[in-house]
């Protein structure tokens, strides 16, 4: 417990790349108030994730986040600018991996490139998406087309795509929850491996208590009507994570205690 | 042993309700055989009489014509003029058509004018019977090829329309999310995302067009003359020559089939990752 508190010095020293202060959102369309005094701080290396029941609002939050969808109240900021809109420097990643299936793999990983900065940029980017297939293990499919890659081929190849551009942020919702579990857990652990070898700041929307306890620093854990964050949950397990650690009594006190936190959240 | 007994004894058991006689032939020959008891009976209805040989010729009549015309039009005589007369009218309608369908397609479909202003004005004329419009065209176009182009793109031009707007529709909200995370312009999502996905719809409404696009220029010619093969089955069915109508439609019909499978063979190759074996590395 000595341990944990001098973490918790630690951490506010950590740059803070991310910040949302205050960011609310409300659906015209229907008066829904889907967000209400939203605060998050994602410091630089960092993982977190959102945790809360269906329509709590963690898609919106995550599309506010990514620049698609404009806060109605708040600040949303990224190292130091305001987010406005789409920006290279967040990576996005979502449950489908959306392959376009008239490209080779390669070419896929490299869309964001030859979209932003043209055909001949992504063809300098080439060796770069060759590394990044090689770091998540898709090595030698370069020239394959989508139709086929297995499904967790295809998220690895989205994993790529989301990488190439070297973004400052990841937001990832529900990456995985289409996989069958064997897999998720290994591309949970891949995760894992990417963002620390490559410091990366993640930010993880789930279902799954497990998963975000496993993976993450800070679990948010939200609850609905309006969306609001209830709890800021710190998961002190050393890193590297492994599955062993899922069997650690430390690590069900957490889920426990999210669980708890969730059900009240789901009652009021 | 039980196993394999088992599963050899499976089809006996299926017997009952199993395979046809045309499950077991195979079909070129179920196929041929079937045109042949037609023109048997084709023989039979005009050999005896029962059928003047002025509405229906015979069998023979017809083969006789097709040779002769055959004859004419691979030796380079007006068969192959008038042929290469409606080959034109049919590729440049066809051509024109795709052009001019594409083009109303994503407007139709991606702007909020084309969708409500243009389309009801297309689907008015498209309801119209456009056939009745040959007489005008001759009128504006004069009695060349250029009014049976019209025609043909008149009667070709709306399944195009319509399968590339439903095409360029069809991008899945999964993709759109994607481009609009990269910041990817309209323009510029049109052209990578939903112009290409929207290929599978294109190309159905490319199929239909090809189909229709000759009934176009033929009708165009029986009413606005020219010197096309419309033209010459005009003239034969006057002499009430019917023979040489018959041969003359199943050449035309060469030309109609060669069209669409040209497209077919064109879309195994633009919209490959529709093929059940992707593999063109
Ligand atoms: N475009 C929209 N217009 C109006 N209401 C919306 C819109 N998008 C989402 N909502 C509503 O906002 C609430 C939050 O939706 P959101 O998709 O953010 O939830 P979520 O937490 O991601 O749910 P899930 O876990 O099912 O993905 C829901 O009640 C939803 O119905
Ligand atoms: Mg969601």
């Amino acid at each position: 417990m000595a341990l944990a508190t001098s973490e918790q010095v630690d951490a506010p020293s950590a740059s803070t790349v991310y910040r949302l202060e205050n960011v609310g959102k409300v659906y015209q369309r229907n008066a829904l108030v889907a967000l209400k005094g939203v605060s998050i701080d994602l410091p630089e290396g960092s993982f977190s994730s959102v945790i809360g029941s269906s329509g709590c609002g963690k898609s919106t939050l995550l599309k506010i986040m990514a620049g698609l969808l404009p806060a109605t109240s708040g600040t949303v900021e990224l190292r130091g600018t305001p987010v406005t809109k789409p920006r290279p420097d967040i990576g996005m990643m979502f449950q489908q991996a959306t392959l376009l299936p008239w490209r080779t793999t390669i070419d896929n990983i490299l869309l964001p490139i030859s979209m932003r900065e043209g055909k001949a940029a992504a063809k300098a980017a080439r060796e770069k998406a060759e590394a990044l297939m090689d770091l998540v293990g898709i090595k030698g499919f370069e020239a394959a087309y989508a139709s086929q890659l297995s499904g967790g081929m295809a998220q690895r190849a989205a994993i790529c795509r989301m990488l190439i551009t070297e973004p400052a942020v990841l937001l990832l919702d529900e990456p995985f929850s289409a996989l069958d579990e064997i897999v998720r857990d290994f591309m949970n652990m891949e995760l894992q491996r990417i963002c620390m070898e490559r410091n990366a700041t993640a930010f993880l929307v789930t279902h799954s208590i497990a998963e975000a306890v496993l993976l993450s620093d800070t679990v948010y854990v939200m609850a609905p009507r309006p969306g609001r964050v209830i709890e800021e949950v710190k998961i002190e397990l050393p890193r590297p994570r492994t599955l062993d650690m899922t069997t650690d009594p430390m690590f069900g006190d957490y889920v426990r205690h999210i669980r708890r936190l969730l059900d009240e959240g789901s009652r009021t | 042993m039980t196993v394999e007994a088992a599963e050899q004894s499976a089809p006996i058991a299926d017997h009952g309700d199993g395979p046809t006689l045309f499950d077991r032939i195979p079909q070129p020959v179920s196929i041929l055989g079937f045109g042949a008891a037609i023109v048997l009976l084709w023989y039979l209805v005009t050999a005896s009489g029962i059928v003047s040989p002025l509405i229906l010729p015979t069998p023979l009549q017809t083969l006789n014509q097709l040779i002769t015309v055959g004859a004419n039009l691979f030796t380079g005589g007006y068969v192959l003029s008038a042929m290469w007369i409606t080959t034109q009218e049919v590729l440049w309608g066809f051509a024109i058509a795709v052009v001019v369908g594409i083009l109303l397609g994503i407007l139709v479909s991606e702007t909020r004018f084309g969708e409500r202003a243009v389309m009801p004005y297309l689907v008015a004329l498209d309801t119209m019977p456009k056939i009745a419009f040959a007489p005008l065209f001759v009128a504006w176009f004069g009695f060349s090829i250029e009014s049976k182009i019209a025609l043909a793109v008149y009667v070709s031009l709306f399944p195009v329309i319509v399968g590339t707007a439903a095409g360029v529709r069809s991008a899945d909200e999964n993709s759109l999310m994607l481009f609009r995370t990269m910041g990817v312009s309209r323009l510029k999502t049109l052209i990578h995302l939903k112009i290409p996905a929207g290929l599978p719809q294109i190309f159905t409404g490319l199929k239909i067009a090809s189909l229709s696009v000759m009934a176009g220029a033929i009708t165009a010619e029986f009413l606005g003359g020219g010197k096309g093969v419309g033209e010459l089955i005009r003239i034969a069915a006057t002499q009430l020559d019917t023979a040489r109508v018959f041969a003359l439609i199943i050449y035309l019909s060469l030309l109609g089939v060669a069209l669409f499978g040209f497209v077919t063979v064109l879309e195994r190759y633009v919209v490959f990752w529709r093929n059940s074996d992707p593999g063109r590395e």
